[in-house]
């Protein structure tokens, strides 16, 4: 057994010492960086106290970007549960072909980068792109989209509902755990589909969709690569990383980027945990 | 709900569009003609001409194969050299990942030591850490190293294991039964040996699954490439791509949806062809109700 003892901790060492250099080093470095006016070009880095968050919280643009990240994920998360929930019941229900529909569904959320992007930069082309030439066939003049900044929230509403699919997987495993026989006993009380997917369905898969939420929390707040390639007319697509990538790369304020980072990080955790809480009101525990 | 035993003796088209099955198929179909659709449209565009593109009469289908598009997308960027690059760091990167994840999570799996349930606990926590936070800091590091412009960035973290990868390794080693090992400890066997011996063969389906999640994460990352990477010679497939998308100038549908094309073929000929894994994978991570 003392032989057990020592050998455990090499194997885990690895891992200990890329946490180190990877994540504790770089979070303590990142708690003095916000402090500072640090930019990587000029040197002269001086401390500057709480200065980068008071200037944060006085940016209009800040303000803008999270409402835009907030507002996206408020509207977003729920579209995308309800899509790939009500996908992943069709789904359950027997029928033939199913593991081919499975993979178009999923395909989507697999297939990201910015390829996809700009094929939906394409797709909501005003004057050439496939959305507008369908509305036009049942005589609707389409929106300009990306061009329009009263339509940009919803064309990235629709990016995401296309890409839905990626919760398919975790829901369709756990309909299978479903017990049947609850199924059969509300059979015999009469219970009739709807009612069947709303009483037993839907509170047997909430610790599902309460994990889905929490993913959908973190995806929404860290969303990039979509907003970086399509952006969006009248900085509506100017979402938060957008923002913090832009004032780090593009402006070198690494002080006040990493401030952002911190900002981050800690509406993530408010929200999760907020949602943490909210779990006894409306998780089902078995 | 019960039509499809009611109606059992009327006319074989009522009972079939009465079925409930039958609607189903007929939501989902609808469906997957919008999950495909942006696929087909990209390709039919890349195979178009370009007043077929800006034909205000949509054609869907180009009239025959117009691939001057995919020479074009070609001449501006290297697709087939920044494909390359990603698949040397993606090789490069999933060969520690895989690896090194496996063997902490064997430790965590098979061990007892002091600290051991502290360190899970921060390898639990680490998960619940966006990268953006340490990015900043991290890159400040690796600059002051003078290794930015380099791969090393992207494929070095990836030795010291993934925290997500080893938590769903860990879960599965659980699974297997003492006896493998302790027989082969009997014989003389070191712990090492056990591990690659035993544990990585019999763990093969799982460390497939993550070597293809490490490749798609890597294939279809932009954030952490576009920080490091500054030298086009160096670009990888998503710098390339989001390069040629903004040129300055008319923008080149044809030719940009040609190369978006290319550089989905490699992920959606593994989701085709590994989708196996994929599903197993989400049963195996223990997500469950």
């Amino acid at each position: 057994m003392k032989k057990r003892k020592s050998a455990g901790i090499y194997f885990v060492l690895p891992w200990v010492i890329g946490f180190i250099l990877f994540t504790l080093l770089p979070m303590i470095a990142a708690v003095f960086i916000s402090f500072t006016d640090w930019s990587i070009v000029g040197s002269n880095t001086q401390w500057i106290g709480l200065a980068n968050y008071r200037e944060i919280f006085q940016a209009e643009q800040f303000w803008h970007a999270l409402w835009i990240t907030f507002r996206y994920a408020i509207i977003a998360i729920p579209l995308v549960i309800v899509t790939s929930f009500t996908v992943s019941v069709m789904l359950s229900k027997n029928i033939r072909h199913v593991g081919i529909y499975r993979v178009i569904y999923y395909m989507p959320a697999i297939v990201s980068g910015v390829a996809v992007s700009i094929v939906f930069r394409w797709i909501l082309d005003p004057n050439n792109g496939l959305i507008n030439f369908m509305l036009s066939w049942l005589g609707i003049n389409g929106p300009n989209w990306l061009y329009d900044p009263e339509w940009v929230l919803p064309s990235y509403l629709i990016m995401a509902v296309w890409g839905a699919g990626g919760g398919i997987l975790t829901y369709l495993s756990a309909l299978k755990d479903v017990p049947t026989s609850l199924y059969e006993s509300a059979e015999m009380d009469g219970a009739n589909q709807f009612q069947k997917t709303w009483y037993i369905t839907v509170p047997m898969m909430t610790p599902i969709i309460f994990y889905n939420l929490i993913i959908g929390i973190i995806s929404a707040f860290r969303k990039f690569t979509d907003a970086y390639v399509l952006g969006g007319a009248g900085g509506e697509g100017e979402f938060y990383m957008v923002y913090l990538y832009e004032q780090a790369f593009a402006h070198y304020k690494m002080g006040y980027a990493t401030a952002l980072a911190w900002i981050l990080f800690i509406v993530i955790m408010f929200l999760t945990v907020i949602v943490n809480v909210s779990k006894k009101f409306w998780v089902h525990t078995a | 709900m019960t039509t499809s035993h009611t109606n059992q003796n009327n006319h074989p088209l009522k009972r079939f569009i009465l079925h409930k099955s039958t609607w189903i198929h007929i939501a989902l179909i609808l469906g997957s003609v919008i999950m495909i659709l942006p696929f087909i449209w990209m390709i039919s565009t890349s195979l178009k001409t370009e007043s077929e593109i800006i034909n205000p009469q949509m054609v869907f289908f180009p009239q025959g194969f117009h691939i001057a598009n995919y020479v074009r997308a070609f001449q501006i960027i290297p697709i087939f050299r920044y494909m390359g690059n990603t698949v040397l760091i993606a090789v490069l990167k999933i060969f520690g990942e895989v690896f090194v994840s496996a063997a902490v999570a064997y430790g965590f799996a098979r061990f007892q030591f002091k600290g051991k349930n502290v360190i899970f606990m921060v390898l639990l926590a680490t998960m619940m850490l966006p990268y953006e936070v340490t990015m900043i800091p991290t890159f400040i590091i690796w600059s002051f190293l003078g290794l930015t412009d380099n791969y090393t960035p992207l494929i070095l973290p990836a030795y010291f294991g993934s925290a997500s990868f080893i938590f769903f390794l860990k879960m599965y080693f659980e699974t297997f039964p003492k006896d493998y090992e302790e027989s082969a400890l009997i014989d003389g066997a070191t712990h090492f040996q056990i591990f690659t011996k035993i544990f990585i063969p019999l763990a093969k389906p799982a460390l497939i699954t993550i070597g293809l999640w490490a490749f798609m994460g890597t294939w279809n990352d932009l954030l952490g490439q576009l920080i490091y990477i500054n030298d086009p010679n160096k670009y990888t497939i998503q710098l390339g791509l989001a390069s040629f998308n903004s040129l300055s100038g008319e923008i080149l549908w044809g030719p940009l949806m040609a190369a978006s094309f290319i550089a989905l073929i490699p992920i959606i000929a593994i989701l085709l062809y590994a989708q196996k894994y994929f599903v197993e994978g989400v049963k195996m991570s223990g997500i469950k109700g």
